[in-house]
């Protein structure tokens, strides 16, 4: 019943992400070991069938408790802090970052020219809107955001980020205008803020309650607004690549940057973005050639994916 | 509409000047001693009043100017802000050309690819206005009389091969283009002189390398500006080339090329070269009953050929284009055996024309200017905010008419480049960013500097028994059908890989 009704459901995402949600995994959503595990957020064998206004049971987990959970990972917070000096060093840990930001920013500027009904041949499409980068660290995503017109308040846990962020945005007339706070999207949400549009890329994959922190992603989206998040997938394959493969191998990324179980996979972030009011629209696949060095979009979200999604009408 | 800024040295600009090479004293004094006499000071301590802007273009010859023309006619490059850096008084004169002048001797062949770039900026209409010639047939032979070949435009469905336009008129129409548009732009009336790639402004508290946001760029005439991304196009002997560290691999061909605009009896319609055992000699149409001539030889003949009176370099002309050096190639006979007649099947419409002797050169219409020959190629085309294009990245034989095209080629791939940095919101300074544009053109430009120089080496010595293998390729060429096409789109600027793509 439950998977029937999903289907139905993610009959209105794109062709693509359709055909991959066909997968026995999918379909039978309850298996517990697949959500279990070793799964931070503990709501989740709870599942009811996904209804677009949340469910208050949702989410029943003792952090909860207190007046505002925390997103905070503090093992992870502290991996970032330690490298935070080499944000914008484009061969450095954050190589990754630099060279998928092209693709990731043009699949941001499709989307979000249709979203918002922009001309996609403007050069600043996006002026006039109020955009949040959740996870901002150096600044990588808030900049380009910002040169394509956009209002961008960008923050990071991490208070060296911000600073570094800050500094490098300050070279910069255009960037100069970015407002980078050190927050969380928890306490912007206590503060009533809204944005037309958020984004928190690669971020989901380093907080303490994904599901949370999707509902505050949610909070701070204005109604018919857009949510991006981009994240690896808890698959073979991203484990091979990600982890292995960038961290061990290629040394792009410092050992211990990822924990592979700590990542979602993208049927079940449609699904908690889904009970946060957000319904994903179009999910694309980042796929990195080794031999030219470039990430390109692609329909396989086999490893990095990144989701659009809007803000349901409440 | 006109909003070209004609820099003009401005006393407020000099103050800024004075307070800046104060500051960093041992950068800047080589360059401007003139503004150190003014004795002007005053004092501020920011960088406020040196202008700042996404693109200065340094060099505004032709490939400079159609890189700015190119980037105020895209959607997503209008808006930006663009310096163009050039001591050439032609940018400045604004003038017209008068179509009774004799046409000048510096003349290029624009390919089809070169035409489409052009109208894509709106730019054609102004060659339209002057004079241009296009030729739809090509006959190339060499002095051993053992073959010939000629290219038709029919033989690959098109209406024309080519168009031979004078420099002055390819440069003066996309300077009206570029003034005709909208685009903010800034002329300097000055030369580059000292280039900064690793300033960084506000640089106060952090360490320089990964923030340097800015190049910092010295003018002879004391101005100082900012840009996100330098361009060279300041063509062979590029001042940036040589500012940004970037290395070059080339050698000196042991020739020198003459070129004169002629004059003769009967209108062309067709491009002629023929192989000497000295070198090739190129006849160009260019219009009305003219013609352009570029004969490569050694120095001293060039030497020779400039000093001697008219009548006698007319008739070097002549003999160099008709009897002397050898006899004629035979016509081929019509479906006759012969060695290649296997191939006949595939001919092209072409094939079987006869061979024809170019019009007789009557009178010598402008000065004869001699050129060395050389082929430089830049080991990379871009290193961080900078970017060379044009002579500046590479240099050819002018004997196949590429060198500009060369160079429009790199305009309308970086201009490219930049706008999709512009759709991402990247600072178009970015390396990552360029690099994309060097790979595209390297991979093109030296593919094309392997058949010209191939070309050069194959013509330009005499190899005895080898001139056989080269007339056997003269009727291969004329005969294989899917080679000779490719030879021809290849030459026309439309295909990627030459040859046997
Ligand atoms: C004899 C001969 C025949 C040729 N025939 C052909 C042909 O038939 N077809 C063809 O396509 N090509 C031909 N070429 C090649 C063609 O002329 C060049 O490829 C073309 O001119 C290159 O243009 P450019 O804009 O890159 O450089 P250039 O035309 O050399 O322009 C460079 C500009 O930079 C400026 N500059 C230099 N230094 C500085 C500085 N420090 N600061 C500021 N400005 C500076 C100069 O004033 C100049 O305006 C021929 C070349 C020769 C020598
Ligand atoms: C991999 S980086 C991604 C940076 C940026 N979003 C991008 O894609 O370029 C993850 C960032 O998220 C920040 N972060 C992790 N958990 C967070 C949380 N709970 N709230 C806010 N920021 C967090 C880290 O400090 C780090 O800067």
């Amino acid at each position: 019943m439950a998977s029937k009704l999903l289907l139905s459901q993610l009959r209105t995402l794109t062709n693509l992400t359709y055909r991959r949600f066909i997968n026995p995994e999918f379909i039978c959503p309850l298996r517990p070991e697949l959500l279990i595990g070793s799964r931070t957020y503990s709501d989740a064998p709870h599942l009811p069938p996904v209804d677009p206004v949340p469910s208050p049971i949702i989410g029943d987990n003792p952090l909860r408790k207190t007046k505002i959970s925390s997103s905070l990972n503090q093992a992870e917070l502290a991996k970032f802090s330690a490298i935070s000096e080499t944000w914008w060093d484009a061969e450095g840990p954050f190589k990754p970052l630099h060279a998928m930001n092209p693709t990731r920013l043009a699949f941001i500027r499709s989307t979000l020219c249709r979203h918002f009904g922009k001309d996609p041949y403007c050069a600043k499409p996006f002026e006039g809107l109020k955009f949040l980068d959740v996870g901002c660290g150096g600044g990588i995503l808030s900049e380009p955001l910002a040169r394509m017109g956009a209002t961008v308040t960008g923050v990071d846990a991490v208070d060296k980020n911000i600073k570094i962020a800050r500094l490098h945005a300050d070279l910069d007339p255009v960037t100069s205008s970015i407002d980078y706070l050190c927050t969380t999207a928890e306490k912007l949400v206590e503060e009533k803020r809204k944005f037309d549009a958020v984004f928190a890329l690669e971020v989901i994959e380093h907080v303490a309650d994904p599901a949370e922190f999707c509902k505050s992603l949610s909070a701070l989206t204005v109604s018919n607004g857009a949510t991006v998040v981009s994240t690896i997938n808890r698959s073979i394959r991203a484990y091979a690549t990600a982890i292995v493969a960038a961290e061990y191998i290629l040394h792009w990324l410092p050992k211990g940057t990822h924990d592979w179980s700590s990542f979602l996979t993208p049927e079940e972030l449609v699904l908690i973005l889904q009970r946060a009011s957000i319904s994903v629209q179009e999910i694309a696949g980042f796929v990195y050639n080794p031999l030219t060095g470039k990430w390109f979009l692609s329909d396989d979200i086999g490893v990095n994916f990144i989701a659009y999604g809007a803000k349901i009408d409440e | 509409m006109n909003r070209v800024i004609f820099k003009v040295l401005r006393p407020i600009r000099k103050y800024g000047l004075r307070t800046f090479s104060a500051a960093t004293s041992d950068l800047l004094n080589a360059s401007h001693n003139h503004s150190a006499t003014t004795g002007i000071l005053e004092k501020t301590n920011s960088t406020d009043n040196v202008p700042q802007y996404d693109v200065a273009i340094v060099g505004g010859g032709m490939v400079g100017v159609a890189l700015a023309c190119s980037l105020a006619t895209m959607p997503l490059t209008k808006h930006l802000n663009v310096a163009l850096i050039d001591s050439n008084p032609a940018l400045m004169a604004g003038g017209s050309i008068k179509k009774e002048d004799p046409p000048d001797p510096r003349v290029s062949t624009v390919t089809p690819a070169t035409i489409s770039f052009f109208k894509g900026m709106g730019a054609w209409k102004y060659i339209q206005l002057h004079r241009h010639a296009f030729f739809d047939r090509m006959q190339v032979w060499d002095y051993t009389g053992l073959g010939y070949t000629r290219y038709s435009a029919g033989d690959v469905d098109k209406e024309v091969l080519g168009c031979v336009v004078e420099n002055k008129v390819l440069h003066r129409a996309l300077l009206s283009c570029m003034e005709e548009s909208n685009m903010q732009k800034t002329i300097y009336p000055a030369r580059l002189s000292a280039l900064d790639l690793s300033f960084s402004l506000k640089s106060d508290n952090v360490s320089s390398q990964p923030h340097a946001n800015v190049a910092k760029l010295n003018l002879s005439n004391g101005d100082i500006l900012y840009a996100k991304l330098v361009v060279g196009s300041d063509g062979s002997k590029s001042h940036v080339r040589e500012l940004a560290g970037i290395k070059t691999t080339g050698w000196k061909y042991p020739q020198n090329a003459i070129i004169c605009t002629v004059e003769h009896a009967v209108e062309n319609r067709c491009a002629w070269q023929r192989f000497l055992r000295s070198g090739p000699i190129a006849l160009l149409p260019i219009g009305d009953n003219f013609s352009n001539i570029v004969w490569t030889m050694d120095p001293k003949q060039a030497a020779e050929c400039r000093s001697m009176d008219e009548a006698d370099f007319l008739k070097a002309v002549n003999e160099a284009l008709d009897y002397g050096h050898g006899p004629h190639p035979q016509s081929e006979t019509k479906g006759g055996g012969g060695l290649f007649s296997w191939l006949k099947l595939d001919t092209t419409p072409s094939a079987n024309e006869p061979f024809e002797v170019p019009p007789r050169i009557t009178k010598l219409a402008s000065e004869r200017m001699v050129f060395p020959l050389s082929l430089m190629h830049a080991n990379s085309y871009v290193s961080k905010r900078v970017a060379l294009i044009g002579d500046a990245a590479h240099t050819v034989h002018p004997l196949a008419g590429q060198g500009v095209n060369m160079g429009f080629g790199d305009a309308s791939s970086l201009s490219r480049v930049i706008s999709e940095g512009v759709a991402v919101g990247s600072d178009i300074g970015e390396i990552s960013l360029l690099r994309r544009y060097e790979s595209e053109r390297k991979a093109a430009n030296i593919a094309m500097m392997a058949v010209l120089d191939g070309f050069q080496k194959a013509y330009s010595v005499d190899f005895g028994p080898l001139n056989v293998l080269r007339a056997a390729a003269f009727h291969g060429a004329n005969y294989i059908s899917p080679l000779k096409k490719n030879i021809i789109s290849y030459a026309s600027g439309e295909q990627g890989i030459p040859l046997f793509s």
